[in-house]
């Protein structure tokens, strides 16, 4: 390639390898070039020095949410974590998000989370409107639409110290994410779960427990789609909990003229 | 065998993008127990990185369009070389099946009164794709993701179980299909973070397994891509079309090098954007075919004035079909006005306002600060064509995607015909939606048919399949062995240099026998290192089973047509030849070789040869052809 200056180095990474019984973190030297992320190194490892090391991806490019883990502790895309972030002599140390059971190396287990999916009741389509005769505006989406960047990366559940530690609250907590889902459909014009008998606030509370959450903001630091989880989606949705709970009625009203 | 994992299902869908969902939606719809099978984690297939749009005539920007205008374009952009039928049923259902994903949840961006917005995009006439942002294949996967959700929930409330009705086996990899005397039975695969090998039994299975990318060096395409559908269809029996046909998209980044190849969205020409060579000249008028002529601007003056006045000026060439930008691209880096790294600029800094390209293009933004520095309100992108799609696929029936083969159906990326020899952008995404309705709307209708008789598995045929996964085991004896990451590393430059975005017949002649020889070393590709648990050496010496057989399909097809058509364009043989366009190319496995043979594509309908001129059917048509429009009806 005209004009290109290589500039390649020896990187160092520190790796955790082993699975749901054992495992190490282990050192390797591997070469790094101009421009490289993380993933690109762990690639390079596969291909030279451990053919077995386990990794997910997709996209390479930061919109499929497969390439999650924590490089030097911290929740990241290893896709779109620049090696340049870090000095040629540091150690870069790449571990499986704490948060989920390990599978291998640096895939987990991270099956919580489609279950939560599943317990967050679906869209549920107005009466009365055909397909094609739907009509909202800009307006009106874009809070609905900024959840709906998320991509699944799970980096927010992984910080979250509501489960990230404390394994035994994940049955009663699904975690910002999924909580965000509850917030996202309970601000999308159309939905009508609530005239169906739902009502979705009172069931972030109850079924997905809201409450858990003292609103440290940490899972929307580690957001890669920098969604506002907390200030957008968690703190409305305990907001208009309050309300609907200091002033039932006021809510069906407040609703239908949104 | 007898003692492996075990199910039965109606209907087995391979895939879980786009076309696998919306057709186990419709199969689960039908009352049928429906599989979704998939690679990767659910949510995270192909479509997920759909950027521009979704194109279907709505008509909601320019009320001019409608299904007529959207089929003429469709065509256009295939060269006439698409399967009229399949052409037909896509612009007449996408609106609909785009309606459709708002009942399920979707949230499109909206035009001001409240209607679902359309842009612009290369090839089509009017402002055609509904879009959110260029994160559109995000809102679809996860609008079809959610609506699976929903419909286990109503299994849940009805069953007291979500997988009554359907269930998805995510991370898990078919490596086989299983017959019963030429009908299909049901699939062999295993778990990829154990391992451990599964057989399910079904009397129908729809293939939508995308594409084929990963066997080129420079591509947009991930890891999934390796061609299983279209392999595992070879295998069956079937037979694939239109191989030759792969598109190079015009603009993937060319730097740093870790990220060539990843696809920069035709959005941002859509939107404004233009192509400038080195010296800053905007080069794209210099290469309007002569068919084209007529709908594009010869200007910039004229150009610039189609943003704001597409009725009484003609369209940039900046928004030409995929090939035509590609070959231009790759013809001016050639001629010595590329840029440094090797691509052509692709401006919009100079175009839209900062503002402006935050709002309509955010994860370009983004894709480019974090992975190149770039700051695209203020700056050039380098860009060059990288391989993205494979117009070839599974030959189906336009109206079921029925293969040849009982019981085997295909829709998406791995179904050919659609598209004829080029697709257009945003083609993709309706096509995976209303076929992939389609499919599982055939399989239901041949499960019925069958009448409750269905085929048997052989428990040969299952020990067969397991054994020849774990084969990449066996192969112990260290001399000799080859290694599964650098012989798939060979097969990409291969196919990169010798069968590309522009071919000649002797480099095609070459590339077959180096793929000869790699399928030979092939038979000793080991499993360098760890066992069966999730490992990826494994996964990629079968996984290059695959890409062996597709990509010997691709160079023996492209060998075989010698003229420049859509996606493939032939540096021996320049021109486009009516005599052609009647003429499929089909690959079909014989003695485990691929044997490529003509057909005659089925002449399209007089009521549809008459929404074209006379005129312009005549530069792609042979006269014989064109009897029944020259007479008027
Ligand atoms: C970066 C990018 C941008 C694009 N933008 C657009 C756009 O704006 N508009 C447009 O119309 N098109 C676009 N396309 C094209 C379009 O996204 C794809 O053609 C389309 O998504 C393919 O969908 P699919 O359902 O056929 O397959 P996919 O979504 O790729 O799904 C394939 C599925 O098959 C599974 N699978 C494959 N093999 C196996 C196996 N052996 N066993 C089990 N499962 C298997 C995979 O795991 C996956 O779930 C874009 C493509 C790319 C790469
Ligand atoms: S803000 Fe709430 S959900 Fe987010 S990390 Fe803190 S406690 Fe968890
Ligand atoms: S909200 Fe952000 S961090 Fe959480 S899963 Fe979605 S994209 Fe990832
Ligand atoms: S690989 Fe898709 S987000 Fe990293």
């Amino acid at each position: 390639m005209e004009g290109t200056v290589e500039m390649g180095y020896r990187a160092r990474l520190r790796v955790w390898r082993g699975d749901a019984d054992s495992g190490e973190l282990r050192d390797y030297e591997v070469d790094a070039e101009e421009g490289e992320v993380v993933l690109d190194l762990l690639h390079r490892l596969q291909a030279t020095q451990c053919p077995d090391l386990a990794v997910r991806w997709n996209c390479k490019a930061g919109k499929c949410g497969s390439c999650s883990a924590e490089v030097n502790g911290r929740p990241r895309l290893t896709c779109m974590t620049r090696m340049s972030l870090f000095g040629e002599e540091e150690t870069i140390t790449v571990t499986p998000m704490r948060t989920f059971p390990v599978i291998k190396d640096l895939v987990c287990d991270v099956s919580y989370n489609y279950v939560k999916a599943r317990e967050v009741p679906a869209f549920s389509p107005p009466g009365g409107l055909e397909p094609g005769e739907y009509r909202m505006h800009q307006r009106d989406v874009e809070r609905s639409q900024e959840f709906r960047k998320c991509i699944e990366c799970f980096l927010c559940q992984d910080t979250c110290h509501v489960i990230r530690d404390h394994s035994e609250n994940k049955e009663s907590f699904s975690g910002p994410r999924f909580l965000m889902r509850v917030a996202e459909l309970e601000m999308h014009p159309l939905d009508s779960h609530e005239e169906k008998g739902g009502n979705r606030p009172e069931e972030a509370r109850g079924d997905h427990g809201l409450g858990f959450c003292n609103i440290t903001k940490c899972c929307t630091e580690v957001c890669p789609e920098h969604i506002g989880i907390t200030d957008n989606a968690l703190i409305p949705l305990k907001e208009r909990l309050a309300d609907q709970r200091y002033d039932p009625l006021g809510r069906l009203f407040r609703r239908k003229n949104r | 065998m007898a003692d492996i994992e075990s199910h039965d299902y109606d209907v087995i869908v391979i895939g879980a993008g786009g076309a696998g969902l919306r057709a186990a939606i419709e199969a689960r719809s039908h009352g049928l127990r429906t599989a979704v099978l998939c690679k990767s984690l659910f949510g995270k297939a192909h479509t997920v990185m759909a950027e521009g749009g979704i194109a279907a005539a709505m008509g909601n920007v320019n009320s001019g369009d409608n299904w007529q205008v959207h089929f003429r374009d469709t065509m256009r952009g295939g060269k006439f070389l698409n399967n009229w039928r399949m052409a037909e049923l896509h612009a007449t259902e996408a609106p609909q099946r785009v309606w459709e994903l708002e009942t399920y949840g979707a949230l499109f961006d909206r035009t001001a009164d409240g209607r679902i917005s359309q842009r612009n995009f290369g090839g089509h006439e009017y402002p055609r794709l509904a879009h959110v942002g260029d994160r559109t294949g995000l809102e679809l996967i996860r609008t079809l993701q959610q609506k699976v959700v929903s419909l286990q929930q109503a299994d849940h409330a009805e069953h007291g179980d979500y997988e009554a009705g359907l269930r998805v086996f995510a991370e898990f990899t078919v490596t086989d299909l299983l017959l019963d005397g030429g009908r299909v039975a049901g699939t062999v695969g295993y778990w990829r973070e154990s391992g451990r090998f599964v057989r399910l039994r079904a009397p129908a299975v729809v293939l939508a397994t995308g594409g084929i990318g990963k066997s080129f060096k420079v591509t947009s395409n991930s890891w999934e891509y390796t061609g299983d559908g279209h392999a595992l269809a070879l295998r069956a029996g079937a037979r694939l079309i239109n191989m030759e046909f792969v598109q190079f998209h015009p603009t993937g980044m060319v730097w740093p090098p870790s990220v060539k190849g990843i696809l920069v969205t035709e959005s941002v020409r859509g939107d404004g954007g233009v192509l400038r060579d080195a010296a800053g000249r905007r080069f794209m008028f210099d290469y309007i075919p002569e068919v084209f002529k007529d709908s594009y601007a010869d200007t910039p003056d004229e150009a610039d004035r189609w943003y704001s006045d597409p009725d009484n000026n003609r369209r940039p060439p900046e928004l030409l079909p995929r090939d035509e930008v590609a070959r231009a691209i790759n013809n001016e880096v050639k001629e010595g006005r590329g840029t440094p790294h090797g691509g052509v600029y692709l401006d919009v800094a100079s175009r839209l306002s900062a503002e402006e390209i935050m709002r309509r293009l955010p994860s370009m933004h983004h894709q480019f600060k974090e992975l190149a520095d770039v700051d695209i309100t203020s700056e050039r992108m380098e860009v060059g064509p990288t391989c993205h799609y494979v117009m070839g696929g599974v030959e189906v029936d336009p109206d079921t995607a029925a293969s040849s083969v009982p019981g085997l159906f295909a829709a998406g990326e791995v179904a050919g015909g659609m598209h004829g020899s080029n697709r257009l952008g945003g083609n993709s995404l309706s096509d995976l939606l209303v076929f992939g309705r389609r499919a599982g709307a055939g399989a239901a209708e041949y499960i019925a048919a069958l009448g409750g008789e269905h085929p048997e598995v052989s428990e040969a045929a299952v020990t067969d399949a397991v054994n020849s996964a774990l084969a990449p085991f066996e192969v112990t004896d260290t001399r000799g062995q080859e290694n599964p990451y650098s012989l798939h590393a060979e097969l990409q430059q291969v196919m990169n240099r010798l069968v590309g975005i522009i071919r000649d017949g002797a480099e095609m002649c070459s590339a077959l026998e180096q793929l000869a020889e790699i399928r030979q070393r092939a038979a000793r590709l080991a499993v360098p290192e760890g066992n069966r648990q999730f490992n990826p050496g494994w996964h990629l010496a079968l996984d290059l089973r695959n890409m062996l057989a597709v990509s010997e399909c691709v160079a023996s097809a492209a060998l075989r047509r010698t003229e420049s058509r859509g996606g493939h364009t032939r540096d021996d043989h320049p021109s486009m030849n009516p005599k052609w366009r009647g003429t499929l190319l089909g690959c079909e496995l014989r003695d485990g070789s691929v044997e490529v043979t003509e057909h005659p594509q089925p002449p399209m309908r007089e009521d549809l040869m008459r929404l074209f001129s006379p005129e312009e059917l005549g530069k792609y048509f042979t006269e014989e052809e064109l009897a029944v429009v020259r007479t008027p009806s």
